[in-house]
């Protein structure tokens, strides 16, 4: 029954949470492209982060059960490949949360001028604050970590290490 | 037998369908229009997508062989996830293929059911590592060619090889970012380590030539703006590679280069895929559709 239902479709996706960023709603994470509703159902189209992103079957599967509990029983997941997800739309709430839980946000997606992709040689200064003592330079350890969206730095200051969300 | 949930085909024992043939993932291109583009063969476009989608595959089963052998936890995590990003790159070309040839055929048919001779790979991807430094060697070369691939086939006249091109440049750069770091660290480093780093480079130059030896199918789909012509990324390569080489203080490779020995595009490869393959299918093959 539509006229039961107090959230739109759109209201509820964008309230489930990222499995492996949980902190974050998909909204926040800035991965859900669109939602329609109609009389043949919801259909939320969603972009990967990552082309192995594990967690994308879960948040189908979040998405799917959320819908049904909100009384869209009819709701399908769509997957938009292009344009690519890049961390620009991880939204400003977004990356609050994440800074509050000790992931530094990424900053702006790297622009590219025509031709190739620049070769990164050696130590950069990516200008990635602490999250916990705000010290304003810090150092990868590794550009991967526990997930493909994040590595892995630490603080000259208070000497923590930490996760960052790079960007990309 | 539907699993939309990875962790919970894993864990729900009320369902006696278990994590076994294949991933048990959703279909990663569920939603993405599968209409070819107008005028491309779709034996060639198959083909093509093939080629990429098993050096994704093929090389990430080298990198996951890694895993537990890295020199140290953060080699581990990169290993791994360099290998995670290959395989879902590959998973979308697999899709991708498997549309484009008609025939039913899905990712886990693709990877799991096909002979050494039906795989499409360079042998650039199939080379097992004699040592870290090999690893990196290879990784160095592959993430060089394929990144200068990719990004130009982010304008692929096939929006969904667009799309997958446009997506994995952003972590190829990553991964040759490491690479490149790692060969610096080592070939800039003690004799030994510097001794070893030359040798592993040194091992994997003659496995170049074959990266940019143009097959017929890719010359037909660069005529149409759907494929890349390999022999254009040699300029790019050659670039990259003679500046990670000249900071790390390695001497370019007198082995040369070519003429490409690798026929990898052409199904013959060495006995090294079979062992991959062996490793990799023996279970979905051993139980056939199988899933407890």
């Amino acid at each position: 029954m539509v006229s039961a239902r107090t959230l739109t479709a759109a209201d509820v996706a964008a309230t489930v949470t990222d499995p492996e960023l949980p902190m974050l709603t998909l909204a926040e994470l800035g991965i859900i492209r669109d939602v329609t509703e109609s009389a043949e159902g919801v259909v939320v189209t969603i972009t990967p982060t990552y082309s192995g992103c594990p967690a994308m079957e879960a948040i189908r599967a979040d998405l799917l059960t959320a819908l049904r509990e909100a009384g869209f029983e009819r709701a399908e997941v769509r997957t938009a490949l292009a344009p690519a997800w890049t961390t620009d739309w991880i939204s400003e709430s977004g990356r609050a949360k994440l800074a509050e839980a000790g992931i530094a946000p990424p900053g702006p997606a790297p622009r590219r001028a025509a031709g190739p992709v620049p070769l990164t040689l050696g130590v950069r200064d990516d200008g990635v604050a602490c999250p916990r003592c705000a010290h304003p330079r810090t150092e990868r350890i590794t550009a991967f970590s526990a997930t493909a969206c994040r590595e892995l730095r630490r603080c000259p200051a208070c000497r923590e290490p930490f996760e960052h969300v790079k960007a990309i | 037998m539907s699993f939309d949930d990875a962790y919970h085909s894993l864990t729900d024992h009320d369902d006696d369908a278990r994590w076994a043939y294949g991933t048990g993932f959703a279909d990663p291109l569920a939603g993405v229009p599968t209409a070819l583009p107008e005028g491309v063969d779709r034996a060639d476009l198959a083909a093509y997508c093939l080629m990429l989608g098993d050096d994704a595959l093929v090389m990430s089963h080298r990198l996951q062989q890694w895993i537990t052998r890295a020199p140290e936890i953060e080699d581990e995590l990169a290993v791994a996830n360099i290998g995670l990003d290959l395989l879902g790159q590959a998973r979308l070309l697999l899709t991708r293929a498997g549309e484009a040839e008609g025939a039913g055929r899905g990712e886990d048919e693709l990877a799991y059911l096909r002979d050494p001779g039906d795989f499409r790979n360079v042998w650039l991807a199939e080379r097992a590592d004699a040592d870290f430094g090999q690893l990196v060697a290879r990784l160095l070369v592959f993430s060089t060619w394929r990144l200068a691939l990719l990004d130009r086939l982010a304008t692929s006249g096939d929006p969904v090889l667009a799309a997958i091109a446009a997506k994995g440049v952003k972590e190829v750069s990553y991964h040759r970012e490491y690479a490149a770091g790692w060969v610096v660290r080592l070939g800039d480093g003690t004799d030994l380590s510097h001794a070893r780093m030359q040798a592993a480079i040194d091992a994997v130059w003659p496995l170049t030539g074959e990266l940019f030896a143009p097959h017929p199918t890719e010359l037909r789909l660069a005529e149409q703006g759907v494929a890349v012509d390999p022999s254009e990324l040699r300029d790019e390569f050659d670039g990259v590679l003679t500046e990670v080489l000249r900071v790390a203080t390695l001497g370019r490779p007198t082995v040369p280069a070519g003429p490409a020995p690798g026929r990898g595009r052409d199904g013959v490869h060495g006995d090294e895929l079979t062992e991959i393959l062996d490793e990799m299918q023996g279970l979905a093959r051993a139980t056939p559709g199988g899933a407890w």
